[in-house]
């Protein structure tokens, strides 16, 4: 399976269109490829398999780097099969579904049959050979360029255009396709990350497992790929947590920024209040909550002056290092004895803070045993703990 | 390295077999992070060509994006974990959904006061369209409640009660169980509840429904409403946004009976 491109399942100029089947399964020499349910299509040039569910995941073949096929006759519970020889893959080939392989062939499952015309057209092509006599140019990648740098001849000025236009149309046929059907059809030509999927997850259990030595530098790029792809991260590395080179430079941007709105609030703010305040300066390229979490997990690490804490309750926030927790409960205690006692809204007012992280100090203290609770339906007041 | 002369060939080979499988081992799994980023680029490439045809799409319309969001579930992305994520980057998802955190998050705030930091995911959904203006994107319920569960991984108690067919969003972490849960829904059709329908509707003990209700009292989820006719009724206020004139400042609601 590793001779298959990645193919966008257009066809090429002077390329056509000879048969195509659905209901087919490929198989990397005896065992079955991901790739399970698909139409496969023979043209004058290629092998052609498109998954049915998302026309994006399309995958192709040179006819040319064919060696042989033959039939396998079904058998009690197994659909006929061809199986197709293949050449060894060039070693330049365009990025496909697989990038080794053990087997030198793979197979098409006919779970739909058809596989009987199927055969005989492939048969035919492979006689006649047609590629050889009208080559098809090499399939033009987005404006972002060649992958293989091969270098182009003049005259493609001309084959491109006719792409370009094909392109057009499809574009077109696309809009009113939507149009004409649900949203159901543009989801389908969402490019598919199924494979990335499964593949970062085997390379999540090799590191997991210790396979191999994978350097710390290609841990933290691999970290940076799940994070591309929004996979979440199932390796967990102490020292960096899920971070990234990105959630790096987000903590120490966040340290400079919140220095003095921490200051002005008495060294604390919840992290809805950061997430808030940091998004609104930002206007666009916006964090994600989990992008805030994950850069302020690496504050302490990083050595910067703010620490990310999460109370009892469950709130989170983040603080100054050098907040003093001693000297914030011993003063809270003052306010309450100076004022007998103090609801989290009084202490909040008085301070100038948020009542929640009002009533997270008063928590605290309670906690160290310097104040003790009244708790009534009028509401949760504080007193000096005099027992 | 590996030493053959000790032992017998049997075990000489063994170890040869070991750091055969390992060395491959370490070859595959750097082999298979080239190859991941080589279809990192590939994708990368497709999915800028989507966004280029279909981008206005997602932002404008409320419908594909559930379609969108329920496809990358099924494959098993989340498009919204991170701002740095392609997704975000050239979709323009991330965004949408942080900037509607966002305003979420001040909505809750503005109206804690008053009802104690739960509020219908009707109600939330008039007033983050209000804040929008006329301009802005559609925002649809289905919108709000993705970005809420996104908010959860911030802490600070964001979750969904389910309650009459909808939602009640809760922004605070006050407790709240199964028992309060069963009352809050019980209280949905008329905006407040009193012990004696508690007993009937539920067959609970006087003194369990008297718990129930005391938590919310405390939590500031609900007022009690002593002078009604027959049973004192302990009102939501989550519940009754339409009922009350104006809104009230955060002083008149302290002086008020909690």
């Amino acid at each position: 399976m590793d001779r298959f491109v990645w193919s966008n399942g257009l066809l090429e100029m002077n390329e056509t269109l000879v048969i195509q089947q659905r209901g087919v399964r490929l198989y990397d020499g005896e065992e079955k490829a991901k790739l399970d349910a698909g139409v496969v299509l023979l043209s004058t040039h290629r092998l052609i398999w498109r998954d049915i569910k998302n026309h994006e995941c399309c995958i192709a073949v040179p006819l040319s780097q064919i060696v042989f096929f033959e039939e396998q006759a079904a058998g009690i519970g197994k659909s006929a099969k061809i199986v197709v020889h293949l050449h060894p893959a060039l070693p330049n080939k365009d990025p496909g579904p697989y990038q080794h392989s053990k087997f030198s062939y793979i197979k098409l499952s006919f779970k739909e049959h058809g596989q009987i015309e199927f055969y005989r057209r492939l048969t035919e092509e492979m006689t006649q050979r047609r590629w050889e006599n009208t080559p098809a140019s090499q399939p033009i990648p987005t404006a972002t360029g060649s992958q293989t740098g091969r270098t182009r001849a003049v005259g493609i000025v001309g084959i491109e255009r006719k792409l370009e236009e094909k392109r057009k149309e499809t574009d077109k046929n696309i809009s009113e396709a939507f149009e004409d059907l649900s949203n159901g059809t543009i989801m389908s030509l969402l490019p598919c990350p199924h494979e990335m999927v499964e593949l970062s997850r085997s390379i999540a259990n090799k590191i997991k497992e210790k396979q191999g030595d994978i350097t710390e530098d290609e841990t933290i790029r691999f970290k940076s790929y799940l994070l591309s792809m929004g996979i979440a991260n199932p390796v967990t590395r102490e020292t960096h947590g899920s971070g990234t080179h990105y959630h790096m430079q987000l903590a120490k941007q966040l340290a400079d920024m919140l220095l003095a709105p921490l200051q002005e609030r008495g060294g604390m703010m919840a992290l809805t209040e950061v997430y808030c305040l940091m998004n609104r300066a930002r206007g666009m390229e916006l964090l994600s909550p989990e992008d805030l979490v994950n850069a302020c997990k690496m504050f302490e690490s990083l050595k910067l002056p703010l620490r990310l804490r999460v109370f009892d309750s469950g709130v989170m926030v983040v603080q100054l290092q050098s907040h003093n927790e001693e000297e914030m409960i011993a003063s809270a205690l003052d306010n309450v004895s100076e004022k007998g006692s103090l609801t989290s809204e009084e202490f909040a007012k008085l301070l100038g803070l948020s009542v929640l992280l009002a009533k997270e100090r008063l928590l605290l203290a309670e906690k160290m045993g310097h104040l003790c609770r009244d708790d009534s339906v009028e509401g949760l007041r504080f007193y000096p703990n005099l027992f | 390295m590996h030493r053959r002369g000790v032992g017998a060939g049997a075990i000489a080979k063994k170890k040869l077999a070991e750091a055969k499988y390992k060395e491959r081992g370490t070859v595959l799994a750097e082999d298979q992070i080239i190859q991941m980023s080589k279809q990192l680029e590939t994708f990368k490439t497709h999915l800028e060509e989507f966004a280029s045809k279909h981008k206005q799409e997602i932002r404008k319309n409320s419908q594909f994006r559930v379609q969108f969001q329920e496809m990358c579930a099924t494959i098993g992305v989340d498009p919204l974990a991170s701002g740095k994520g392609f997704w975000s980057e050239m979709l323009g998802v991330g965004d949408f959904y942080y900037e509607l955190g966002v305003q979420i998050i001040e909505v809750c705030l503005a109206l804690k006061h008053r009802n104690g930091g739960l509020i219908t995911l009707d109600e939330l959904h008039q007033r983050v369209l209000k804040g929008r203006g006329k301009f802005a994107q559609d925002v649809s319920q289905d919108d709000l409640v993705r970005a809420i569960k996104k908010l959860k991984a911030m802490g600070n108690g964001f979750g969904m009660i389910p309650v009459g067919g909808s939602y009640l969003v809760q922004s605070v972490p006050a407790e709240l169980n199964m028992d309060h849960t069963v009352v809050l829904q019980l209280a949905e059709k008329k905006g407040y509840v009193t012990v004696g329908e508690i007993k009937e509707s539920l067959k609970w003990e006087r003194e369990r429904a008297g718990h129930v209700l005391e938590h919310l009292l405390k939590e500031g989820l609900a007022w009690l409403d002593t002078q009604a006719y027959g049973d004192p009724q302990y009102w939501l206020p989550a519940l009754f946004s339409e009922l009350s004139a104006r809104d009230i400042t955060p002083d008149e609601a302290s002086q008020m009976v909690p």
